[in-house]
């Protein structure tokens, strides 16, 4: 069972992080997550199935994923549509590509197929107690790419897109377009969802266009619950770990609501529910906390 | 400049205006609110195009240049102390981002040859930010923020800098400091530049030429000796003669203090 989570949230920790750069870093609420991770899913499978190298199957849905973000980023810049809204209609669009990708059907298996995980598990079956090596392969899959996040942003370019998200006058007064920070970052973001999505249709044996139903709502609620985890940092390595805990706490409590949650008579329908209402406790926690601060801050100004 | 046009809130922000900067030059502009002080800083700073006219910089037409690509030759300072850096990044990441203008690559330029640069540059302002280059901007203060954006500013050496009423929201000790700090940074790397301010004795200390505005037009410019002749009083009576407005009405319009 504890692996099952941890997996369940290393694999999604990556969509995590996607959201994690466009909410927080950029300060742009972009949904076309919802979109874009059942792209990567649809886009890894239909590579399996057409006897892609798995590695160039896992990059496809990165550039599909990418792809998807700019176009969002674009409509934003270029048709002066507010960000959600831009979001929801490349979201809306992916749906339809989506069934495209997968020949004109919601949902294809990948059961028989070599896939990365298959092979991994080949690789290292027998050396490695077998329920242990998916664990330990997502474990450094979601460390290298949070590394490579981590460095990104340490860049000139990284740490400009790091002051945008807070004050996009600066970024004019550098000399920078703000519009090409906000393509690249929300493509990045949206290449990494996808990402998740590919492993997640392996993970699962299956790519599906419902798969992406609700993703912003966890890749969210799990962003915020790593915000409890540790004091305010600006140290950005802390807080891209702080969203993969985020990540598996969330897939903790899920879990644990899909499999007991009978015992209160809640069925696998409303974890929606429940998401929701997780961001909304979340959310006030966050708002008192703030109110608290300000009032002990006005007590020390006396 | 007009604004709204066509509709009942049609605006014109700036008539006619004809103004020559030259190499250089540190221009004061004073003017009553509504005068059109900061529509002609939007206008050289490209935040707004001219309906009407044309913008050059060094002969060169910069009139539809978007904003930022003017960043790069023209540096601007707002009132608002945290328009300048990022508050919840780390000084010295805000002076890595702000010590280059244009587009930023991914490369990694922060190292410690950077750091002590930046250590170095920092203590000419003397408020002990030296030692606090790994602190969030968020934990400094106003005056300190804005001191600071006025330091990268210079380093980057703008071909013009227009300082648009930076000091009018800080303290006064603040205030103060960062004035003196424009002061000498002008002086010492011959900046080329345009002060807005509400405050008369300054546009008369400062600067070797000054700029009133009214109603959207320059009213009076005057420069060399004459403007080191000025006074409060014959400000205020230059203006009575030129708008024949109320004396007590411009007083309040124009703080002296």
């Amino acid at each position: 069972m504890i692996e099952g989570i941890l997996v369940e949230g290393l694999i999604y920790g990556i969509m995590v992080l996607g959201v994690f750069i466009t909410f927080r870093v950029l300060d742009f609420p972009d949904l076309t997550v919802d979109g874009s991770f059942p792209l990567g899913a649809a886009l890894m499978v239909q590579c399996i199935l057409l006897g892609t190298n798995i590695w160039l199957a896992l990059l496809a849905a990165f550039i599909g994923g990418v792809l998807a973000g700019v176009t969002t980023a674009l409509i934003h810049n270029h048709l002066k549509v507010p960000n959600l809204l831009a979001g929801i209609l490349t979201m809306t669009m992916l749906y339809s590509i989506n069934i495209r990708i997968l020949g004109n059907r919601a949902n294809v298996p990948v059961l028989k197929q070599e896939t990365i995980l298959s092979k991994v598990t080949d690789m290292f079956g027998g050396i490695i107690p077998e329920e242990y090596i998916l664990l330990l392969f997502f474990l450094v899959v979601v460390i290298v790419i949070k590394v490579l996040v981590d460095l990104f942003f340490r860049t000139d370019l990284g740490m400009t897109m790091g002051a945008m998200g807070n004050n996009e006058q600066m970024v004019i007064s550098q000399g920078v377009n703000p519009k090409t920070l906000k393509t690249i970052g929300v493509g990045l973001s949206n290449g990494l969802v996808a990402v998740s999505g590919a492993f997640a249709a392996q993970y699962l044996g299956f790519a599906d266009v419902g798969l992406g139903q609700g993703i912003i709502i966890s890749g969210l609620a799990s962003v915020m619950i790593g915000e409890f985890l540790v004091m305010k940092s600006n140290r950005i390595a802390v807080l891209t770990l702080c969203a993969i805990a985020g990540s598996i706490l969330f897939h903790g409590v899920m879990y644990l609501g899909r499999y007991y949650g009978y015992l209160v008579e809640m069925t696998p329908n409303d974890l929606n529910l429940i998401k929701g209402l997780l961001i909304i406790v979340l959310l006030v926690v966050t708002q008192s906390k703030k109110l608290k601060k300000a009032a002990s801050r006005a007590m020390v100004d006396k | 400049m007009v604004f709204n046009p066509g509709t009942v809130n049609e605006n014109q922000a700036i008539n006619t205006i004809n103004l020559r900067i030259r190499e250089g030059d540190f221009i004061t502009v004073i003017g009553s609110n509504g005068a059109g002080k900061s529509t002609l800083f939007n206008l050289i700073a490209g935040t707004i195009i001219p309906s009407e006219g044309s913008i050059s910089l060094n002969d060169r037409d910069i009139t539809r240049e978007p904003e930022y690509k003017r960043a790069r030759y023209i540096g601007r300072i707002f009132q608002n102390p945290l328009l300048g850096t990022a508050s919840n990044m780390s000084l010295e990441d805000n002076m890595m981002i702000t010590y280059k203008k244009g587009f930023k690559w991914l490369k990694r330029s922060l190292n410690n040859r950077m750091r002590d640069y930046f250590r170095t540059q920092l203590i000419q302002l003397k408020m002990g930010l030296e030692e606090r280059m790994k602190e969030n901007l968020a934990m400094f203060s106003g005056g300190q923020r804005q001191a600071l954006t006025l330091l990268m500013m210079v380093l980057s050496k703008p071909d013009l800098i227009l300082l648009d009423e930076h000091t009018a929201a800080l303290d006064p000790k603040n205030a103060q400091i960062v004035l003196e700090l424009t002061h000498k940074f002008i002086k010492e790397y011959r900046l080329t530049s345009m002060m807005i301010t509400h405050n008369m004795s300054h546009a008369i200390e400062f600067g070797n030429r000054l700029l009133m505005m009214d109603k959207g037009e320059i009213i009076f410019d005057v420069q060399g000796e004459e403007k080191q002749a000025l006074t409060v009083e014959k400000l205020i009576e230059k203006f009575h003669q030129i708008r024949h407005k109320s004396f007590e009405n411009d007083r309040t319009l124009l703080s002296e203090e």
